[in-house]
């Protein structure tokens, strides 16, 4: 059993986008706060810290979740990937390169959390239908572009997995499905 | 599209510069940035009353915590700071905090810098304010009402301004109508509430007094005067740096500068830097919001058809003060009141309200929503009426293209247009013959299918001086005149031959680099990746004026002029310089694929960089017409924005775009769904600088449009207590909330500026919400609607009944509380007689008992107990101090109880009536309550809050039976399991 | 929006996660997935003494068929769920239910355990418990014991859970034979709280009559009410029978006023959601074998 006083700091070490990183965190610190602040990973957005937005969804342990309803504590030994993680070397993939090429951004605020739930999406559901693209999307709020290019993005992807038969490649494993 | 992309970048859809660093997690936003070493975190104590006075702060607990650097109370601020003016003239001060009164929920009371954020907010748990709650009113009718409570006692009235306009002889015009339409309507408050929220980090630095603040504030910068002198500082001694990224406005973050104001007085005070970052809840709360109105507009026609007089009555609700730069949301579509129309005899009568909620702002559209709301629906309704179809109607009294440029009759000069061009697009776009018979075969099978239009003008780029319309003509001719609006561009060329252009549009995701990019690539032959674009700013550095900022669709209409005319200053050095080379005129010298060369000659040119590192190593060797540096600052003013003349007329914009949208939606009768089946936008934005990006302003729009027509709301009870503050609550439209949208384009480019693009970045979202109305007023055959256009009330509309709003949805005609924020009846059956019943009710014994959680009970009089008590539902714990009064009792058969209570987590106020019948031997107690909640509880708790007031009644109720045993006193536990049984017993019954 | 400071514990056995209720006697808050708790601590309504953070309990995982009835770990998420053929097989329901549950997102961590400790009125999962005449599986000190759902939902976030319990499990009645379910919701956008949820269970006999019927309504009063349908056993599963059933539930639930809608939408609600949900289940009850 773990126990951590209320305002005593531990550390918390993770695998971040590869990375060994680790910081300080008493228990109430959000994952957010502590992927931001501590790990310096700025690219995690926070939009609302209520669940509802998900500026700040990042994947862990392969996962698409909201790091604002996380605690770092919780996440200690876990395998992270924000939005950082991405892009192969210098070159956006192929999701980050549609974005840019159907217009699905504009403040670009939200899309870094977007671009985590659709990574984590695409890899379950390598063909989905547009209604599916959009009800993955509705756990997202963006302002700016009324959803429509960031829709033809994602769509525009499945479409050229099919031609190409490839899926992305996974950056950590998602967990085992407890049945 | 029917714009042909133009030769060259200009007019491609070019993918945007910004978004690499956005994609890849790069860009800097406000809340990434640590400038400086030091910094402390500040949370700000923010009112939970509507109305209250304050009567003291005790900072002390709070001072004391471990981690606290220092608090900052009203009081404080008003040493260090004057009041920031408006440009109605009233002596309303507004303060960045307040000082002895608060007049919003969520209004700053203090400011605690700590450690961190964690442990500001802990800290603002230990402040104690002393408040005298006030009634509030929340409501413009109720707001300018006889006996209304008064928000500023040095005003008097709520009422703050009035003006009236003619323009023409709407009086003789409407006396000439044929027929005169009219309606009311009252508008919603909406907020556009961008992703990222404001945020700020102020810095103090002594000898000489001077701030430096960064923020991702907007502009316009007419703004930083007035900051600066709120915070008695001189102009240059106020720096403002705006962070390379910031996440959308939609205008909303104009109205972070009064947090700037406090931030930078707080950091004076405690002398250190001092960072804040609003959370969604301070946003949703306290940030802004688009006005909301009562409105009246009448519209007289002939009868076949032609707008002949327009009336527009305006009631506008400011919030608790005059924010600068209200009351421009009214003043802004004032000088285009005709719409798109060829109408001339037009009255406006406006009032200025202010009531207890947040100060309104900048909101998408500014204005536009409400104003077409008016006029394009009572363009439908006039149709209807005359029997003429809206479009036809519509077409009827259309400017036509031969009449641009078109001088309207409040003074806007419309640019250019082809508005029947348009129609003919949209209705192509949309089938219309098809949607129409689509709506006779629905009517027919007795399904609610409706169609809407509207149309209207898109003004952009706005004269400064269009809000001193509030003033009369003779305020102004006291005052310096105001008019214009001036557009800088900076551009530099280094000795490489790169370029680096500045413009302080300070965008919110627009995508200004890519598009002036474009343009300086274009006007130097280089390639926008050549151009670095610095579209944030740095009062100390850059290049700015008080028009600067991003409001009013800006860019495309005014600073791109600017951008181009920078630019080709610099072309015709470069050409001159290679002239000289080439042996030619520098006219016949162009500049293109990175090289000055003769133009349509094949020879080799020279490259652009070779010239450029000329001006900076050879400047004695520069030919004598070429002065020294690649540097050039432009200041573009256009000559037609001029002052308001004695008649209240003004060119209150730069460009006029135009917008036709149509909806076809149908309505779900048994669930009032609202399904937009069609929605086609066209849009004439004049030339298209990157189609891209007005498609996806277009895209952006609708879907604001959308929410304001079908979902979003800020919700206060009447008396100003704010009930959505969570994104659960205030709801934004989300990928499977919003319908395909066609886009069509028609382009008349705009004659009045260097590119002949217009703004276009309201477009839809000024039409949509009139043009979704239409169609759903068409399919149910009403007029009566109300905004949003939500299910349940789509739904009354749709089966009869009125529609609810606000918080009047739980008034109920049977009895009559002061403000029915919660509202229930019920009954529950006692063993005992009523004597003995009222007997028990009354002691506070037996009351200690019942009451849930009730710790302490004192009887003070014999009408008046007062308890502190500890609410709990689930693991939702508060400790609130309560009292209770018996009013008007009739032993033992009624009784009215009113109570309050208040605590950390929010505060209540109701009324109970009760009444007690001998029921076989026992009693059957039946109740009504009212009841007003405000406070964290009500912003954030308010959908599960019916039903907990619900379970409290009951296990008071419970209780009061439970007492009668001769148990006495049972466990909490032991009160829920009888509560379960009284509530299945009931469940069962159901 | 920040926490208030809590104490962090994780268990890694049920005994010590008891042990830790019991200790903090009422004012520690149990962690799953933390959808509903996160945005509570996040603005302090609320403010436990200690946060038990259950994850790391591995007997609360797992799915397992029984006879008559599946077990789902209390930590069992939403996504597992939802992703699980077996329980698509053996409870029906749950597969009609969970895509309304929050969104993709959300149901990454969300738990099915988490959600019915919650006990929101307006959630689907209580509901189909509620509906199924399921049981939630509680560990105490001394013993474990199983409540019926009708008797674990006491009202808004209330359940009969003792603060020294911690739910284990949910016990669901496995999928019957000639019995069709359903489910349906109104929400203002979709994943949001229901403003009403109907969730229906369905036996038809042979000949096509109401043999079984459960009727469960979420979001229209203090928590997931059974509706009496005892009237219509017997009745033929047509749809005329379920436009009846329908408007018995309408005229006898007692739904809430709130700010997103009024009782009487709420009541039209139940009306054309139960008329669509039952009849949905008496169609697919006659096709089952």
């Amino acid at each position: 059993m773990k126990r951590i006083k209320p305002h005593e700091r531990q550390r918390v070490a993770v695998t971040v986008n590869g990375r060994r990183l680790s910081g300080l965190a008493e228990p109430r610190l959000l994952l957010s706060d502590f992927l931001r602040h501590e790990l310096m990973q700025f690219g995690v957005r926070v939009g609302c810290e209520h669940g509802v937005c998900g500026a700040c969804t990042v994947l862990v342990n392969g996962r698409a979740v909201r790091s604002c309803l996380q605690f770092a504590v919780e996440a200690d030994g876990a395998v992270i990937t924000t939005v950082e993680g991405l892009a192969e070397g210098d070159a956006l993939n192929r999701l980050q390169a549609a974005f840019r090429q159907h217009h699905a951004l504009q403040c670009g605020y939200c899309t870094a959390g977007i671009l985590m739930s659709t990574t984590h999406f695409l890899r379950e559901n390598p063909r989905p239908t547009e209604a599916e693209v959009r009800e993955m999307l509705s756990g997202h709020i963006c302002r700016c572009t009324g959803y429509h290019g960031m829709v033809q993005a994602i769509l525009h992807v499945v479409a050229e997995t099919e031609e190409q038969g490839s899926v992305e490649p996974a950056e950590g494993r998602p967990d085992p499905v407890t049945t | 599209m029917t714009a042909a992309p133009a030769q060259g970048w200009t007019g491609r859809p070019l993918p945007r510069k910004e978004d690499l660093a956005l994609l890849t997690g790069r860009a800097r936003f406000m809340d990434d940035l640590e400038p400086l070493p030091g910094i402390r975190h500040v949370a700000i104590l923010r009112s939970p009353h509507p109305h209250a006075r304050i009567r003291g702060i005790d900072i002390s607990g709070a001072a004391a915590l471990p981690g606290v650097f220092g608090i900052v109370t009203g009081a404080q601020i008003a040493e260090t700071c004057r009041p920031i003016p408006s440009v109605v003239k009233t002596p309303i001060r507004f303060m960045p905090c307040a000082i002895d009164k608060v007049r919003y929920v969520g209004e700053p009371v203090a400011v605690i810098a700590a450690e961190s954020r964690y442990v500001a907010e802990d800290a603002l748990d230990l402040i104690e304010v002393d408040y005298e709650p006030l009634p509030g009113v929340a409501d413009l009718g109720d707001a300018m009402a006889e006996g209304a409570p008064v928000l500023h006692d040095e005003v008097g009235s709520n009422v703050v301004n009035r003006r009236s306009f003619r323009y023409g002889n709407p009086e003789g015009a409407f006396a000439r109508a044929d027929h005169v339409f009219s309606f009311s309507y009252s508008y919603p408050r909406s907020l556009a509430t961008p992703m990222e929220t404001y945020g700020v980090i102020a810095s103090f630095e002594g000898g000489p007094d001077r701030f430096t603040v960064w923020s991702n504030f907007q502009g316009p910068f007419v703004l930083h005067t007035l900051m600066a002198t709120a915070l008695k500082v001189p102009g240059n001694r106020l720096r403002l740096i705006t962070p390379p990224a910031s996440g959308g406005s939609f205008g909303v973050k104009q109205a972070v500068f009064p947090y700037i104001v406090l931030l930078a007085a707080a950091s004076r005070i405690l002398k250190a830097p001092l960072k804040w970052t609003e959370d969604r809840l301070e946003h949703l709360t306290a940030s802004s919001a688009a006005t909301d109105r009562l409105g009246d507009i009448k519209a007289g026609f002939s009868r076949d058809g032609e707008l002949m007089a327009l009336h527009f009555t305006n009631v506008v609700n400011l919030g608790a003060y005059v924010r600068a730069p209200e009351p421009a949301s009214v003043y802004r579509m004032q000088a285009t009141s005709n719409g798109c129309y060829r109408v001339r005899d037009i009255a406006v009568d406006n009032t200025l309200v202010v009531t207890n909620r947040v100060p309104a702002g900048l909101n998408r559209g500014y204005g536009g929503p409400q104003f077409y709301f008016a006029l394009e629906r009572v363009m439908d309704m006039a149709a209807r009426e005359l029997g003429i179809d809206p479009v036809a109607l519509r077409r009827r009294n259309f400017i036509r293209k031969d009449e641009f440029p078109y001088h309207a009759p409040a003074g806007s000069i419309f640019d250019s247009g082809d508005y029947d061009a348009a129609m003919d697009e949209l209705l192509r776009l949309a089938g219309y013959d098809d949607l129409k018979a689509r709506r006779e075969r629905a009517k027919r099978e007795g399904r609610l299918f409706g169609i809407g239009i509207a149309s209207g003008v898109e003004p952009s780029g706005s004269n400064m001086a269009y809000v001193t319309l509030a003033q009369t003509a003779q305020e102004r001719a006291g005052a310096e005149s105001k008019s214009g609006a001036n557009s800088t561009a900076t551009l530099f060329m280094d000795p490489m031959g790169t370029v680096t252009l500045q413009v302080s549009s300070t965008p919110n995701g627009q995508g200004h680099a890519t598009v002036a990019a474009q343009i300086v690539a274009d006007a130097l032959g280089l390639e926008p990746d050549d151009i670095d674009v610095v579209t944030e700013l740095d009062t100390r550095t850059s290049s700015w004026s008080i028009a600067s900022g991003n409001y009013s669709n800006r860019f495309s209409a005014a600073v791109t002029s600017a951008v181009k005319q920078c630019a080709a200053n610099v072309g015709v050095k470069l050409r001159k310089l290679a002239a000289r080379d080439l042996d030619v005129d520098w006219q016949d010298v162009e500049l293109a694929g990175g090289q000055a060369r003769v133009k349509g000659g094949q020879g080799k040119g020279i490259p652009i960089a070779k010239l450029a590192a000329r001006t900076h190593w050879n400047p004695s060797g520069l030919p004598e017409d070429v002065t020294a540096g690649l540097l050039e600052t432009v200041v573009v003013s256009p000559p037609t924005l001029g002052s308001p003349d004695a008649e209240d007329r003004i060119a209150s914009a730069l460009t006029y775009g135009f917008v036709c949208d149509l909806a076809a939606v149908e309505i779900d009768r048994a669930t009032g769904r609202v399904r937009v089946e069609k929605y086609v936008s066209v849009h004439d934005v004049g030339t298209m600088l990157n189609p891209l990006i007005v498609e996806g302003q277009v895209h952006g729009g609708f879907a604001h449009g959308l929410g304001a027509a079908l979902l979003e709301e800020l919700v206060h009870d009447p008396a100003g207590n704010f009930l959505s503050g969570t994104f659960a609550d205030y709801l934004c439209p989300r990928a499977d909330d919003v319908p395909p949208l066609v886009i069509g384009h028609v382009c008349t480019p705009s004659p009045i500026n260097d590119t002949g693009a217009k703004g276009m970045g309201d477009g839809s979202s000024m039409t949509t919400p009139a043009t979704i109305a239409n169609a759903v007023a068409d399919a149910l055959g009403r007029n009566d609607l109300v905004l949003p256009l939500t299910a349940d009330r789509a739904w009354a509309l749709a089966n009869g009944r009125t529609p609810v709003t606000e918080r009047k949805k739980a008034d109920t005609p049977a009895f009559r509380p002061k403000a029915g924020a919660l509202t229930g009846e019920g009954a529950f059956r006692f063993a005992a007689p009523p004597e003995a019943l009222w007997t028990r009710m009354l002691s506070p014994d037996v009351l200690a008992r019942a009451i849930p959680g009730c710790r302490e009970i004192r009887q003070v009089s014999p009408t008046r107990y007062e308890a502190e008590v500890v609410i709990r539902v689930a693991a939702i714990k508060g400790a609130y101090t309560a009292s209770l009064d018996i009013v008007d009792p009739v032993p033992p058969r009624r009784l009215r109880l009113v109570g309050e209570a208040s605590g950390k987590l929010g505060f209540g106020r109701g009324e109970a009536w009760i009444e007690l019948q001998p029921e076989g031997g026992g009693t059957r107690l039946t109740y009504r309550y009212a009841a007003d909640v405000g406070g964290t509880v009500a912003a954030v708790g308010q959908r599960v809050l019916g039903a907990v007031t619900r379970v409290m009644i009951q296990q008071f109720l419970a209780g009061l039976e439970d007492t009668a045993g001769p148990g006495g006193r049972s466990a909490f536990l032991a009160l829920l399991r009888r509560l379960w049984r009284a509530l299945s017993r009931r469940g069962r019954a159901s | 929006m920040k926490p208030a400071a809590f104490e962090y514990c994780r268990p890694d056995t049920v005994a010590e996660a008891v042990a830790l209720l019991t200790e903090f006697d009422g004012e520690a808050s149990v962690l799953s997935g933390g959808m509903s708790l996160g945005p509570m601590l996040n603005m302090r309504l609320v403010r436990p003494q200690a946060v038990v953070d259950i994850k790391h309990l591995r007997s609360l995982e797992g799915i397992e068929v029984r006879s008559g009835e599946v077990w789902t770990g209390g930590l069992v998420r939403q996504a597992d769920a939802l992703k699980s053929e077996t329980l698509a097989r053996t409870v029906p329901l749950l597969a009609l239910a969970l895509p309304f549950v929050g969104h993709f997102q959300t149901r990454n961590r969300g738990t099915l355990g988490g959600s019915v400790a919650h006990a929101d009125p307006s959630a689907e999962l209580p509901l189909c418990l509620a509906t199924l005449g399921g049981q939630v599986e509680l560990g105490g000190r001394r013993r474990r014991r199983r409540v019926a759902a009708r008797d674990f939902f006491l009202g808004t976030f209330t359940t009969s859970r003792e603060p020294a319990e911690l739910l284990t499990g949910l016990l669901w009645p496995r999928r019957e034979p000639r019995t069709g379910y359903a489910f349906d919701e109104m929400a203002h956008r979709h994943g949001d709280f229901a403003i009403v949820a109907v969730a229906a269970a369905a036996t038809v006999t042979p000949d096509g009559r109401v043999e079984r019927l459960s009727v469960g309504l979420g979001g229209v009063e203090d928590r997931p009410m059974v509706g009496d349908t005892g009237a219509f056993l017997g009745h033929p599963a047509t749809p005329d029978t379920a436009t009846a059933v329908a408007e018995a539930l309408a005229e006898r639930c007692d739904p809430m006023t709130d700010m997103k809608a009024s009782a009487d939408y709420r009541r039209a609600l139940v009306r054309e959601l139960t008329g669509r949900t039952v009849a949905r289940a008496f169609d697919q009850a006659r096709r089952e074998p």
